[in-house]
């Protein structure tokens, strides 16, 4: 269910903030700058905080109530997806402006257009943006607040390992946390090393 | 053989910020012909020369582009039919082949064809076996090198060099601009290349503009530019700081 929840959450606010990041770099538009700060202020929004909105979205007497997704793992990965959005979009537009002017100049002088260009200095980017895509899993996989309010931490449906941690400490089980603690680190660290070697292939 | 495109530009004009980089300047290079900007630096070269590559607009004046006794119009192509060669070459996070091949993959060139264009484009500059280095690897003349075969496996009709050579040694002076004089010969291409260096503008160049803060003070063969009876000039041709 973790990995599901994360992962749903991570792909969902890339496909989204990646192009956005990409945007607020490479495009000069009015209010611009109040959206970039915005963006980088979202960087600080606490978990438990955006499992509230999510919940208050979702609830029956919510705009989007009607949905019936709260307590389950849709609504779990709406709440994740709210939280990790920011860290995509501001990190992968803090990537693509570190990209050299001259490369972009180098670029339109081979001949490349709007799109090709974009898309070049994303991908000169590219390991700027693959550390965005890590920095949001990781907090995708390790929020408890969230997920815990909008999921409800039921057993056997919307309980993830963090929220499971959490309640055998409340009830004394340690021995158990203890376990759950280091599958959670070894399923991290097994995702993570995959990227990596991703990372390194492109 | 490719045909070289003409280029004419008349009373151009360029300000940045307050500050005039052009003012009033025109040029006139036949097709297939190899013209030098010259002057020191901060005087324009590289401005005109972004205004030629169609990256930058100009406040004012005309720039055209000829093509067997028609004018080209449409931007977007002619920007394809040129290339623009930067003083300091960038490369791209990827091999020397994948830097080579980035300018046909843009316009969608068969892969088979990139393959041995890349291949063919590396051995005139002295880079076989190169193709699978990480370009950001290389020295810096290796790099220039690499930029040049990345501009010419494109076989463009209008060659734009800027200050190609500035910082290098002998050798890869020698061999680049060897590359510039061959690719010129075998596809009949027109060259304007910005240098700071008379000698060099002497080797390569048949004609030339002389441009000191953003205006011209002498056209022409460069034998006769070289005789304007202007103190600037005269010094910059005796290899003095101007």
């Amino acid at each position: 269910m973790a990995l599901f929840v994360s992962t749903t959450a991570t792909v969902l606010s890339s496909l989204v903030g990646l192009p956005l990041g990409a945007l607020l770099a490479m495009k000069s538009f009015r209010g611009k700058w109040l959206m970039k700060t915005g963006v980088y202020a979202l960087f600080a929004l606490p978990a438990v905080v955006a499992g509230l909105i999510v919940y208050s979205l979702l609830s029956r007497s919510g705009p989007f109530g009607f949905l019936g997704w709260l307590f389950t793992p849709i609504g779990m990965v709406v709440a994740e997806s709210l939280l990790i959005f920011p860290l995509v979009t501001g990190l992968t537009m803090s990537a693509v402006s570190d990209v050299d002017e001259n490369v972009r100049l180098t670029m339109k002088t081979l001949g490349a257009r709007d799109l090709q260009l974009a898309l070049g200095i994303m991908k000169e980017a590219r390991y700027g943006i693959f550390g965005a895509v890590m920095v949001a899993f990781g907090r995708a996989i390790s929020e408890v607040g969230a997920v815990w309010i909008v999921g409800g931490n039921i057993e056997g449906s919307t309980q993830v390992i963090t929220t499971a941690i959490v309640q055998r400490i409340q009830m004394g089980d340690l021995s158990t946390a203890y376990l759950l603690a280091v599958i959670l680190l070894t399923i991290a660290f097994a995702i993570f090393l995959v990227i990596r070697k991703l990372q390194e292939r492109i | 053989m490719t045909m070289g495109i003409g280029v004419e530009a008349s009373d151009v004009s360029k300000t940045y910020g307050g500050k005039q980089a052009l003012s009033g300047v025109g040029i006139g290079v036949k097709a297939g012909g190899i013209f030098a900007v010259l002057g020191p630096s901060g005087s324009g070269k590289s401005t005109l020369l972004r205004l030629l590559n169609l990256l930058e607009r100009p406040d004012g004046g005309e720039i055209r582009f000829v093509d067997g006794g028609k004018s080209v119009h449409d931007g977007e192509t002619m920007r394809r039919r040129m290339t623009l060669l930067l003083q300091r070459p960038v490369m791209l996070k990827n091999t020397v082949y994948g830097n080579v091949a980035y300018g046909l993959r843009l316009r969608g060139t068969d892969e088979r064809e990139i393959e041995e264009k890349v291949r063919a484009s590396l051995e005139q500059i002295g880079l076989e076996g190169f193709e699978r280095r990480r370009a950001s690897t290389l020295s810096g003349g290796e790099m220039q090198r690499v930029a040049f075969a990345r501009a010419a496996v494109l076989r463009p009709e209008l060659l734009l060099l800027d200050e190609f050579t500035a910082n290098l040694d002998p050798p890869n002076i020698k061999m680049l601009e060897k590359a510039v004089k061959d690719y010129r010969e075998s596809t009949g291409c027109t060259v304007i290349l910005v240098s700071h260096n008379p000698f060099q503008a002497q080797r390569l160049a048949e004609r030339c503009i002389f441009l000191l803060d953003g205006k011209v003070l002498g056209e022409g063969r460069i034998a006769d530019v070289k005789e304007t009876p202007d103190e600037n000039v005269q010094a910059f041709f005796r290899g003095e700081n101007v």
